[in-house]
């Protein structure tokens, strides 16, 4: 298991690698940093506008395989370099990375969990004015884009919780926290959950709708199974071999799914960050690309892939824990 | 998403004996019979029609000002109401409209022809030929398309708009073109193929006269979800600035306008918000039936059978 792991690893890491020179070359080649300078007022000096570029690695007259090599040697040395703004670069990092994680973290297990049990029971009472309603719900959901869906959220919850709801348990949709509150850790934390519930949902609605979806098929499909009815003619009970041995095998495939799904769920926080103005990375990445910063856009573009490949490493062990087909030696 | 209830499905030996009834007829019966997919075909039809007929419906275009009436809400002299500068909202929703269902379409035509002629050749040719375009597909997996036409979107800045529906196309194939090249993979040992291949036909006739039509169901319904994936991605973009330019507008423009403004002018990022969900939903509706109505292996349908 471990030996497979590793070379899974390895195949993952020169996807990473791969994946990191690509998005370095396409945005050192397509953003223009020079810009920034030059649309200055008053315009610095040439010579200074030289200099800047040059420290900073972003010297479109320096040829490009030359500043992705040294882009290159100093990354696996660590250094991520600079941002436009000339503050470390990882400094930042670290701080954004710990806000997105934990949305993404959030919203994809709640998400996950709930739509997992949606689809089960959707599909167990298929038909139903639930099933009806569920698949309804998710195939609406499913059909808004990410930005529409956080809107929304902001004007439900500014239009009818804050207005009925006792002043203190205000939703808030502006950052991740009320800067110089005072008080003690309990309204700290009451301050940060008022203010994580909207984001959250946000994120949590389309993958609900997404994993319950999946989850109905792939549940209907082994409703009809022979093992199932063999297990209930040896006397299991319908309710227990539907989680025994049911719920298993459906869950199969959702480890693919979830795989897919958590490495593309950065794009859709990018959405949710910027309209919640959270921190993240997804928000960083937005601010990147419109101030030119080419080491900026890399780093996000490196933290995508790493999210890829390990959502990707979780899934081929679910898939193995959940599936005693599965037997690597 | 079956909400039809006769639980009956054709078996195949019962279309034989019965009546002789072309492939077609079969589908489009099938078809019919999904009430959901009636719909969403009516109303996607709708949407089109409106958003081409309906500025002709007011005086009023793009980008005039009525500066006598500046935000205000929905009334008979503009019907979706109005922006901060006085355009009407509704000749804008409807411009966007436009813009957003053609791109759809043809992304949508575009990615998937790739994913047939890539998937295919892949899966045909096998060897290298398979090798460098799943390693083509694998890294582009690795990179959402979404990031990739972001960082891009200097490059069409001021360009038409026809470019980013090919660059959005461009990055768009790559899971289609697995599943056509699993596809191909087993109908590529099926006699018809090997007939042809052994009398000669080269191979480019072979992959498109004998192996995609034989896939033609499953890039039917592929096409058809795609038009409603690359609308919702076309809109992300757009609401960014990295999609849709300005002069031109579309509704993932329209509802990055009204964004700043939801909470106190609702309209003006509602209007397009509401236009754009029917529009997708009316599409993944429509391709859901489509799948049930073409693909008799398709969950909902064995689902229904095995009742």
């Amino acid at each position: 298991m471990l030996k497979f792991l590793l070379r899974r690893f390895a195949n993952y890491l020169v996807l990473v690698g791969l994946a990191a020179c690509l998005g370095y070359f396409l945005a050192a080649s397509s953003l223009h940093p020079r810009s920034n300078y030059e649309l200055r007022n008053p315009r610095p000096s040439q010579q200074s506008i030289e200099t800047k570029l040059n420290e900073l690695n972003l010297n479109d007259r320096t040829p490009l395989v030359k500043r992705f090599t040294r882009w290159g040697t100093h990354f696996v040395q660590g250094d991520m370099g600079k941002t436009i703004q000339e503050r470390p670069l990882w400094e930042e990092m670290k701080r954004r990375m710990g806000v997105s994680l934990r949305l993404l973290a959030l919203g994809s297990m709640i998400g996950a969990v709930a739509g997992v049990t949606l689809g089960v029971l959707g599909a167990v009472k298929q038909y139903s004015w639930f099933d009806h309603g569920s698949t309804a719900w998710s195939f609406l959901i499913l059909s808004t884009p990410v930005f529409l869906l956080a809107v929304l959220l902001k004007v439900a919850a500014y239009k009818y919780w804050n207005s009925h709801v006792p002043t203190g348990w205000d939703l808030y949709f502006v950052g991740e926290y009320t800067p110089n509150l005072g008080g003690g850790f309990i309204e700290a934390f009451r301050d940060r959950l008022t203010h994580l519930i909207v984001p959250t949902l946000g994120i949590v609605l389309g993958q609900i709708a997404f994993y319950s979806r999946y989850q109905r098929n792939s549940f209907l499909d082994v409703m009809g199974a022979d093992f199932l009815r063999t297990a209930q003619a040896k006397g299991l009970r319908r309710r227990k071999a539907l989680i025994k041995h049911g719920l298993r095998t459906a869950l199969i495939p959702m480890a693919t799914f979830f795989a897919y799904s958590f490495g593309l769920l950065l794009v859709g926080a990018t959405f949710t960050e910027k309209i919640f103005a959270w921190h993240g990375m997804g928000e960083w990445f937005i601010d990147a690309i419109n101030t030119n910063d080419v080491n900026v856009v890399a780093a996000v573009i490196v933290f995508q892939a790493v999210l890829i490949l390990l959502a990707g490493l979780v899934a081929d062990v679910l898939y193995a824990a959940l599936d005693p087909r599965v037997r690597i030696r | 998403m079956a909400v039809v209830k006769e639980p009956e499905v054709l078996a195949p030996e019962a279309e034989e004996t019965t009546e002789v009834v072309s492939r077609g007829r079969l589908v489009w019966r099938r078809f019919l019979r999904r009430k959901l997919a009636i719909g969403g075909l009516v109303v996607l039809v709708a949407m089109f029609v409106l958003a081409f007929a309906g500025p002709h419906l007011t005086h009023w275009k793009t980008f005039d000002q009525d500066l006598d009436n500046t935000l205000q809400g929905p009334s008979l002299r503009h019907f979706f109401g109005t922006t901060q500068l006085g355009q009407d909202v509704f000749v804008r929703t409807m411009a966007g409209l436009q813009k957003s269902l053609v791109i759809g379409l043809l992304t949508a035509f575009f990615s998937t022809g790739t994913a047939a002629i890539v998937g295919a050749s892949a899966g045909y040719f096998g060897g290298w030929v398979d090798r460098i375009l799943m390693w083509i597909v694998d890294l582009l997996l690795v990179l959402p398309s979404f990031m990739i036409l972001a960082i891009l979107s200097p490059h069409f800045r001021g360009k038409t708009w026809l470019l980013f529906v090919l660059l959005l196309a461009a990055f768009s194939w790559m899971i289609t073109a697995r599943i056509v090249r699993g596809l191909t993979l087993s109908l590529r040992e099926r006699e018809f193929v090997q007939a042809a291949r052994f009398m000669g036909v080269p191979s480019y006739a072979v992959i498109f006269r004998h192996l995609l039509p034989s896939m033609s169901s499953f890039l039917i319904i592929d096409a058809t979800l795609n038009v409603g994936g690359a609308i919702l991605a076309e809109s992300g973009l757009s609401y960014f600035g990295f999609g849709v330019q300005f002069p031109d507008v579309s509704l993932g423009t329209l509802i990055a306008d009204g964004t700043p403004a939801a909470l106190t002018y609702p309209w003006i990022f509602l209007f397009p918000g509401l236009c754009l969900i029917v529009a997708v939903l009316a599409v993944n509706v429509m391709g859901d039936g489509l799948r049930d109505a073409l693909d008799p292996n398709s969950s909902a349908v064995k689902a229904r059978t095995m009742k």
